[in-house]
């Protein structure tokens, strides 16, 4: 990664064009050339220095339901937990964590009410209590990070 | 008011969140590009993207930073237990910091879970967001009734989100 990739990265995290040409507009700022902004944008994504690249959508306000949620899964019961969980197509992410609230994931749903008996599924399946934390409040900023 | 939003997408709107969830098309005319597999014109599209972005919908276009592969390999999920009363001013005050990318207000379950303030913190390794996690603690000083640090093990499953299907 060269200093063009990194202005790249640290001035295009936010307010891409929406115009004809909108690579053109960007590249221009950058004072390179629109393909050259092209191929750089591919290449970081190819080796996931970016994961993506576009509009990045506010999933709520779609219509949907999201919500993170936790288990205490002791560790000898781990993997069969982990099995069940992922097995829901509505579990999008989920991290081990070094805490006895060991397992968390995040519930995508094509509607909020959906969530709560996704939940209760997801209980009776494993026999654990499922910990619903959505957010009640966002303070989401996320445009400055730096490289 | 969510569900008012989310009323005032149209066949379309779902059909533009639908083609570009996964990334505006890396050519030199994207919303063109986009327009002719939908059947409609670039204009429109870049309207609908326009009043997306209005209104909310959209938070922002541009560049999605990968934290891990850009050496931030020491991302810890920052919890807090900070009284209801003031947990609005600090969730902002945390959510401006730059090692922070995400901060959230989400519900207790006492005795099992006492936090209400969640911020993600991002620095090059372990030590270094231990750091940074003790100057989120020097800034709430005496309001910080007690605080933790969950770093990921594992990644179990991570799948895009499969939004705006319905």
């Amino acid at each position: 990664m060269d200093d063009t990739d990194r202005a790249i990265i640290n001035r295009l995290q936010d307010g891409f064009p929406i115009a004809d040409r909108p690579y053109r507009l960007a590249a221009e700022a950058l004072g390179i050339q629109e393909q050259e902004l092209i191929r750089r944008l591919h290449a970081m994504l190819e080796n996931r220095q970016l994961s993506r690249f576009g509009p990045l959508y506010h999933a709520e306000r779609l219509g949907g339901g999201l919500s993170l949620c936790a288990i205490r899964v002791p560790v000898d019961d781990f993997e069969r937990v982990n099995e069940q969980v992922n097995a829901f197509p509505e579990v999008a992410h989920n991290y081990a964590r070094d805490h006895e609230f060991s397992m968390w994931f995040v519930l995508a749903t094509e509607t909020p009410q959906r969530i709560e008996s996704v939940i209760r599924e997801i209980e009776q399946a494993t026999g654990y209590r499922v910990y619903n934390m959505p957010k009640e409040e966002e303070f989401f900023v996320g445009l400055k990070f730096e490289v | 008011m969510k569900n008012g939003e989310a009323s005032r997408l149209d066949d379309l709107d779902r059909k533009i969140v639908q083609s570009t969830q996964a990334g505006l098309p890396l050519v030199s005319r994207p919303y063109h590009q986009i327009a002719d597999e939908l059947g409609t014109s670039a204009e429109i599209v870049m309207t609908r993207v326009q009043r997306m972005l209005a209104n909310g919908i959209i938070r922002r276009i541009g560049a999605v930073p990968n934290h891990y592969t850009l050496g931030f390999r020491g991302n810890g999920m920052s919890v807090w237990d900070v009284d209801d009363e003031l947990a609005m001013e600090y969730g902002r005050r945390i959510g401006e910091l730059d090692f922070v990318s995400h901060a959230y207000r989400r519900p207790r379950y006492l005795p099992e879970w006492r936090y209400n303030l969640f911020a993600m913190v991002h620095g090059k390794d372990r030590a270094e967001v231990m750091e940074k996690v003790a100057q989120i603690a020097a800034m709430l000083g005496s309001d910080n009734r007690a605080h933790e640090v969950l770093f990921s093990t594992r990644i179990l499953k991570k799948t895009g989100l499969r939004i705006g299907q319905s």
